[in-house]
């Protein structure tokens, strides 16, 4: 099956280390992600990011290429504050690469289908699939929103 | 954005399982139906109907009224929506983030680029 992800891509008129700092310094990324950001810029550092009206967000780097590749994985479950673990967060992936002398910024959001559910649930299920989605979720928006139009 | 992916990840781990998407269409093309009836459209027991309805029922995407006897179920469509856009949602976000980074990158890129035009003049 295909994994379940999320690419999103811009071409940017800026070479690849300009953006490669708006991306990964925490004084940038206040201004495009989170309203604050602590950020250990290394494999396994640890990431905070904050909004003012929200809370904190914990996350956790992956993968540092400069200024090419940059990888963290962060919580989006409903423990915002949770430590970072692989059934309660997705990975973003940022790929930088030159075009001439602009720079196409690449990112891409996995691992939806590895969210588990509630503790409630998990212990609640019996026959011990793995839990966790098991279908695309542009399938499953495709599917709920023929479901939609059915249910009408 | 990340609030919003907060609130309905346990929707779409509810509507992920394909049996419980079974029990939705059921539900949906019967209008309500008790754990029993749905049970004898699809090859599972009507304990696990009834296991699969209450994390449903917990994920708000169907709700029971007691006839009688027995609870039937009805899909609340408003919920289902809701998951269906979420995903729609993550993508904005990103589309949202990537405009304000090239944003902040090509300010920064036409200021160096300034600052080097300016070292030329005056040297």
């Amino acid at each position: 099956m295909v994994p379940q992800r999320i690419e999103r891509d811009i071409l940017i008129d800026a070479p690849v280390e300009i953006v490669w700092a708006v991306v990964t310094e925490p004084e940038h990324i206040s201004g495009w992600f989170s309203d604050t950001v602590e950020l250990d810029l290394r494999p396994g550092g640890a990431a905070a990011l904050s909004w003012d009206d929200y809370g904190t967000v914990r996350g956790r780097v992956e993968r540092v290429e400069p200024p090419h590749f940059f990888s963290f994985r962060w919580v989006v479950h409903r423990e915002p504050g949770a430590p970072v673990r692989d059934g309660n967060s997705t990975l973003v992936e940022f790929s930088l690469s030159p075009e001439g002398e602009a720079t196409r910024l690449t990112v891409v959001e996995s691992g939806f289908r590895d969210l588990s559910g509630s503790e409630d649930e998990n212990q609640g299920h019996v026959d011990g699939h793995r839990r966790g989605w098991d279908h695309e979720l542009g399938e499953l928006q495709e599917y709920a929103e023929k479901r939609m139009r059915a249910g009408r | 954005m990340t609030p919003a992916v907060a609130e309905v990840d346990e929707l779409w781990a509810a509507v992920g399982d394909p049996t419980r998407r079974r029990v939705l269409d059921v539900l949906l093309d019967r209008g309500e139906a008790s754990a029993t009836v749905v049970a004898a459209e699809l090859p599972v027991t009507r304990q696990a109907v009834a296991k699969h309805l209450a994390v449903l029922d917990r994920a708000g995407l169907v709700e029971g009224r007691r006839r009688g006897r027995e609870v039937r179920y009805a899909v609340r469509p408003e919920r289902l929506d809701t998951a269906a856009r979420s995903m729609a949602e993550v993508a904005a976000g990103w589309d949202t983030r990537l405009h304000a980074i090239k944003r902040i990158a090509e300010a920064a890129a036409a200021a160096q680029r300034e600052q080097a035009r300016t070292r030329k003049e005056t040297r």
